[in-house]
Order: C-alpha cells, then sequence, then structure tokens
C-alpha cells in the first residue's frame, strides 16, 4: 500500500507540470472563444451569455492550472479564494448586466438565422 | 536582448501596447459617452497589466483600484447628470489639434534619442537614491516592501501632502455638489418617501434579488480584504492608499444595490467626512509628536527613542518606532482617502433621483 | 536595431499620450475632454514606470537572502555597500546587470513606484473635482459642449452690454 501510494505521488510529481501548463493553455483557449462569441454572436443577450459562461469556466480552468503549478499549499489556498471569488462575482455581473437589460425592454432576437440582416445583427 | 525573458517581456509589452492604443484610438473617435467612460476603465485595466510587467505590482494595484474601478464610477455618475452623447465634431476641425499633436510627438519623439536604454540599470533615474533605498531599507526600516517604506517613511511628507490633496478634493467636491442629502428629497418630489425599499411581498421576490444576497455575502468580504491589503502592505503590494478606495468601493457597491438612503444610513455622510479629516490630523500629528521630542516633522524614530545623546544625535538603531510610526500614518492615510472617496462618491450620487432600470 | 528596441516603450508611449492630448484639444465635450486628460495621465505614469524597469529585476519587495529574519541586526556588507550604491553610475565600464552593491537580488526601482502610486490617487480626486464643476457647469448653462457654453456667454455678455446702454441712456 505504501509502495502504491509512493508510486502515485511519483506519478503525481511527474505529470504536475505538464498538466498544469496543459489546463492553463486550455482555460486561455476557452476565453479566447468567449471572446469570438462576443464578437460574433448576432444580438446582446448570446453575446453576455458567450462572455459569462467562457469567462467563468475558463477562468475555473485557468486557476485549476495553476494549482497544479504552484510551488506550495498557500498559493493553492489563495487559488481557491479567487476562485471563489470569481464564480460568485462573474455569474452575478452578468445576471446583473442581462436583468437590466431585460427590464429596460431590449427584446432578444429571435428567428432564423438568415432572417437577420446585415444592421441586425449589431447591439448599439 | 538575446535573453529569452527580456523577449518574453518584449512579446509582452507589444500586446498590451497595441491594445492600449485600438482602446485609446477608439475613444478618441466613439461618440458615446458611456461607452467613452467604460473604454477609459479598460484602459486603466489594460495599463495596470502592464504595470505589473515592468514590476510595478504596488502601482498596477493602484491603478487597478482607482483607475479602472473608482474613476469609472464617477465619470459614470458624472454622465448621468449630465448627457449621453457629445456632439458631432466638423471635420475641418480636426486639421488643428492633429497638428499640433503630431509637432509635438516629434519634438518629443527627438528627445528620447538622449534618453538611456529601456531597462538600464545604470540610467540615472535607477542610480542615485532609488538605489539607495533599496540597500538601506533593511537597515533603516526592516520591511520588505520598499515601495511602503520610500512612501511613508523616506518621503512621508510628500504623503501627507497627497493625502492633503485628496482630503481638499474631498471637501471641494461636496461643497461644488452637496453632501449627498439630495437624493432623499429628490426621492420625495417623486412622490415616495425614502428609503425606496419598500417591504411588500412583491418586492421581496423581485428581480434584484440575486444582486442583494451576492452583495451580502461580498460587501464583508471586501472589508476584510480591505483590511487584509492595509495591514500586508509592509510585506506585499499594497498599503494605506489601496485599502482605502477598496473600503469605499465597498460603500459604492452597497449604495448601487441598496439604494443611496440605505448607504446613508449604514455610512452617515458625517462621518465619511470626519473619519476624512481624522486621518490627515492623525498623520499630521505623528508628525507633531516627533517635533515635541526634538525629532524632524515625521522622524518615527522619535516614537520609542531613548533621547539622543549629549551631541545631540539619536543613534537609536531600534526600528521599532519606524514600524509603529508607519502603522499610524497608514492608518491615516486609510481613513482619509476611504473618508475622501466615499464622501466625493455621495456628493455625485446624491445629486440625482436614484438610477432605476427603466431609466436606461 | 538595439537602438530601435531599446526606446520603442518610450516612442509607444509618446503616441499614447498624443492621443489622450488629441482627445483633449479636439473634443468639444468636456466630459470626453477629460477622459482624454485621464488617458494623457495614464500614459504619463507608464512612461515613469517604463524608467524605472531594470533589466533583470524584480518587484521591489525584498526577498531570498536580501531579507534578513525579523528584529535581527542587518548583515554588516548591506551598510557597507549602501555607500558604494552613489558610485553605481559611474560604474558603467564593468556594466554588468546585476544587483546593486550590497543586495543579492536585482529589483526594479522603487521611486517612480512611490511617486505614481500617490499620482493616481490624487490624479482621481482631481478627476473627481473637474467632473463636478462639469456638473455645475450643465447645471447652469444645460450643455457641457465647449462651444455652446462660449456661445452662451458671448449673448449674455452683449444682452448685458446692451442693458447697460440702455439705462446711461436712460440717465
Amino acid at each position: 500500500m505504501a509502495d502504491f501510494l509512493a508510486s502515485v505521488g511519483d506519478v503525481f510529481a511527474l505529470v504536475r507540470q505538464p498538466l498544469g501548463v496543459g489546463l492553463c493553455i486550455a482555460g486561455a483557449l476557452l476565453c479566447l472563444i468567449g471572446s469570438v462569441g462576443v464578437i460574433r454572436f448576432p444580438d446582446f443577450y448570446t453575446r453576455l451569455h458567450a462572455a459569462s459562461i467562457t469567462d467563468t469556466a475558463g477562468a475555473s480552468v485557468l486557476l485549476v492550472g495553476m494549482a497544479f503549478v504552484s510551488p506550495t499549499g498557500w498559493v493553492v489556498l489563495k487559488l481557491v479564494f479567487i476562485w471563489l471569488f470569481l464564480f460568485m462575482t462573474g455569474p452575478t455581473s452578468s445576471h446583473a448586466v442581462a436583468n437590466a437589460a431585460y427590464l429596460a425592454g431590449l427584446a432578444p432576437k429571435t428567428g432564423r438565422r438568415g432572417d437577420l440582416t446585415d444592421d441586425e445583427g449589431g447591439w448599439s | 536582448m538575446s535573453d529569452p525573458v527580456a523577449i518574453e517581456i518584449a512579446v509582452f509589452n507589444v500586446i498590451l501596447l497595441a491594445m492600449l492604443f485600438v482602446v485609446g484610438a477608439a475613444v478618441a473617435r466613439l461618440r458615446s459617452l458611456f461607452a467613452i467612460v467604460m473604454l477609459t476603465g479598460a484602459y486603466s485595466l489594460l495599463s495596470a497589466m502592464w504595470f505589473v510587467t515592468l514590476d510595478a505590482v504596488d502601482v498596477a494595484f493602484t491603478e487597478a483600484a482607482v483607475g479602472a474601478g473608482v474613476s469609472t464610477v464617477l465619470m459614470l455618475g458624472a454622465m448621468l447628470l449630465t448627457s449621453r452623447t457629445a456632439k458631432a465634431d466638423r471635420r475641418w476641425a480636426r486639421i488643428g489639434p492633429l497638428a499640433v499633436v503630431l509637432v509635438t510627438g516629434s519634438v518629443l519623439i527627438y528627445a528620447t534619442t538622449d534618453m538611456p536604454a529601456f531597462g538600464d540599470p545604470f540610467s540615472p533615474a535607477n542610480s542615485y537614491v532609488g538605489a539607495d533605498y533599496l540597500v538601506m531599507t533593511a537597515a533603516d526600516i526592516d520591511i520588505p516592501n520598499i515601495v511602503t517604506a520610500v512612501l511613508s517613511s523616506y518621503r512621508g511628507f510628500d504623503t501627507l501632502g497627497e493625502t492633503g490633496v485628496v482630503f481638499m478634493a474631498g471637501i471641494a467636491v461636496a461643497l461644488l455638489l452637496g453632501f449627498g442629502e439630495r437624493s432623499l428629497s429628490a426621492n420625495r418630489a417623486r412622490g415616495e418617501t425614502a428609503p425606496v425599499r419598500t417591504e411588500t411581498k412583491a418586492d421581496k421576490s423581485d428581480h434584484h434579488v440575486v444582486l442583494r444576497v451576492v452583495s451580502r455575502i461580498l460587501i464583508p468580504v471586501i472589508g476584510i480584504y480591505a483590511l487584509y491589503v492595509h495591514f500586508h502592505g509592509e510585506l506585499s503590494a499594497g498599503g494605506g492608499f489601496q485599502a482605502g478606495v477598496i473600503i469605499s468601493v465597498a460603500v459604492v457597491l452597497y449604495s448601487l444595490v441598496f439604494g443611496i438612503a440605505a448607504a446613508l444610513d449604514a455610512v452617515p455622510v458625517a462621518f465619511a467626512r470626519g473619519l476624512a479629516a481624522f486621518g490627515v490630523i492623525l498623520y499630521a500629528g505623528v508628525g507633531f509628536y516627533a517635533l515635541t521630542q526634538g525629532y524632524n516633522f515625521l522622524d518615527y524614530d522619535a516614537i520609542l527613542s531613548h533621547g539622543a545623546d549629549a551631541a545631540g544625535h539619536h543613534g537609536d538603531t531600534n526600528t521599532h518606532g519606524q514600524h509603529i510610526g508607519i502603522i499610524l500614518i497608514e492608518l491615516g492615510v486609510l481613513f482619509a482617502v476611504a473618508g475622501s472617496i466615499t464622501t466625493i462618491y455621495y456628493a455625485f450620487a446624491g445629486r440625482a433621483p436614484e438610477i432605476r432600470d427603466e431609466d436606461w | 536595431m538595439d537602438f530601435i528596441l531599446e526606446r520603442y516603450n518610450y516612442w509607444a508611449i509618446i503616441g499614447l499620450m498624443m492621443i489622450g492630448l488629441y482627445i483633449t484639444f479636439q473634443s468639444g465635450n468636456l466630459i470626453k475632454r477629460l477622459t482624454g486628460l485621464s488617458i494623457f495621465q495614464t500614459s504619463v505614469f507608464l512612461f515613469y514606470i517604463t524608467l524605472g524597469k531594470v533589466t533583470g529585476g524584480s518587484a521591489p519587495i525584498l526577498f531570498g537572502r536580501d531579507l534578513k529574519p525579523h528584529g535581527g541586526e542587518a548583515p554588516t556588507d548591506v551598510v557597507a555597500g549602501a555607500g558604494a550604491a552613489h558610485d553605481a553610475a559611474g560604474d558603467v565600464a564593468g556594466a554588468v546587470y546585476g544587483p546593486v552593491n550590497g543586495l543579492y537580488e536585482t529589483y526594479s526601482n522603487p521611486l517612480p513606484h512611490v511617486l505614481i502610486l500617490t499620482a493616481i490617487v490624487v490624479g482621481v480626486a482631481t478627476l473627481a473635482l473637474g467632473l463636478s464643476l462639469i456638473v455645475r457647469i450643465r447645471e447652469a448653462y444645460g450643455t457641457i459642449e465647449a462651444d455652446e457654453v462660449a456661445a452662451i456667454d458671448l449673448d449674455t455678455a452683449i444682452a448685458e452690454a446692451a442693458d447697460r446702454e440702455q439705462t446711461e441712456a436712460a440717465a
């Protein structure tokens, strides 16, 4: 059993860095996809959706990756706190923005994609 | 420049500079004031990122909290009180400013040919006083964060002046715009009695419930974080300026979510005003205490000193006096900045009737 | 090539400053003018911080061997090195990128950081003052466009002059 645990520890020490770096890159890619969505999506709500979901998820993956490469447990603890903060504020702010837009009377665009004309595609 | 780290930093620089340029150009071209204000906040945030790559972590912290946070809030407040769009400019009217800007820019760029290279450790700016601070801090003051040491001890007089400027700006804004009591009368003019939070059952299940719950959790956390930033200012990035701004941000959040009337209940205007004044007095008081002990103004060795020897030298190598002095004056800065920024926010927020969702 | 690599930061920052200056000059809207001013200000901050950067340096927070145990006495070589730091500028002949005499690690220059840190806070205070003046201008004139304010001022002055002439003529 002790041997098994030791070997698990060895394997973890071996994969820690590449795994962490890989997760960081994955998180960055998620954020990038979110940004593309913000530019490409047709109306306010879909854009907000793209921005908020990918940002929260991307930041979470980034933080997990950083936790893997972090040198000490204290850094992991700090990252956990940052994650908690992001996980609470990100969705809340998106909710507040969407809520305000909805109450202000901004209607979501519905219908087939081809039906939207060019100047309908943007929100101003 | 062949060093991989230097190349990495150069790549960072180029990316961030390009983003700054894009944001700046967008601000110059846009007419919607709302977009302009938000982009100015983005500009501040980008420059905060750049400060981090240039090792200025304290500055980045301040810029992110003040430039991207508080300035944006204040500009939005002023925008709501004035207008939402700028007038279209005439095309020919751009020629004059453009010519002035081009001439000024080329003169400045010509002047950079005499400047020391980027990152040169032997440039005049990096040699004399700055290097001395780096070397002497460990022996003189014995705290790791040199920026805090210089800010509050070596250049404490400077910082006293700046705290005074922030305080005076707070008072001047309050004198120009009022202390914030107006919002109550504005609500009354709408036929409502303040505070606006009505307690009907329908209102409790309203659309702001998520915001309220999350803010209720977040505001104490923000307060604790401000205190952490304050008391760790000697060990890591942070200090009284940043902590004061964060505390006032908590007040801003509270008043945005629960209404200005509730915020005025929780943190009265008179309290914020008094806090600001008390901070400046505390800071200056430490200086005068040193004077009464026969030391120079703001020389913290006066605290916990064993007096001067016969020759008038204060040969005390103990740094505890410095530590206590720094804690006291950082508290003064914290109070002054938190009080002033809160007063300024109240002045803007209290000027107009409350912002409703329907107003947008 | 090295010349450019060593100075492109300055040029870029000057470009940003000029964007801010252009907005300040060109825009008639007072709030937009203030945003231009704040962009100019932020660019000046960038310029200062750029000057304080030292190649290979880290943030000016002592760490590692430079951080002596709390309450202990400073190692003697640190104190001895303090005087030598004055001569660092004259040391260009041996221009090796390394820590200042008396320190083990390389740090960026803390002095610009201190100046800019306080300048940022003072900047927001003055910005608030400017904004409150704009709010008062809006209340007095009903507009925040500089040319309209000037036109109203001119009209008022002409009307006042006409009034004065009338009263003088009556007298």
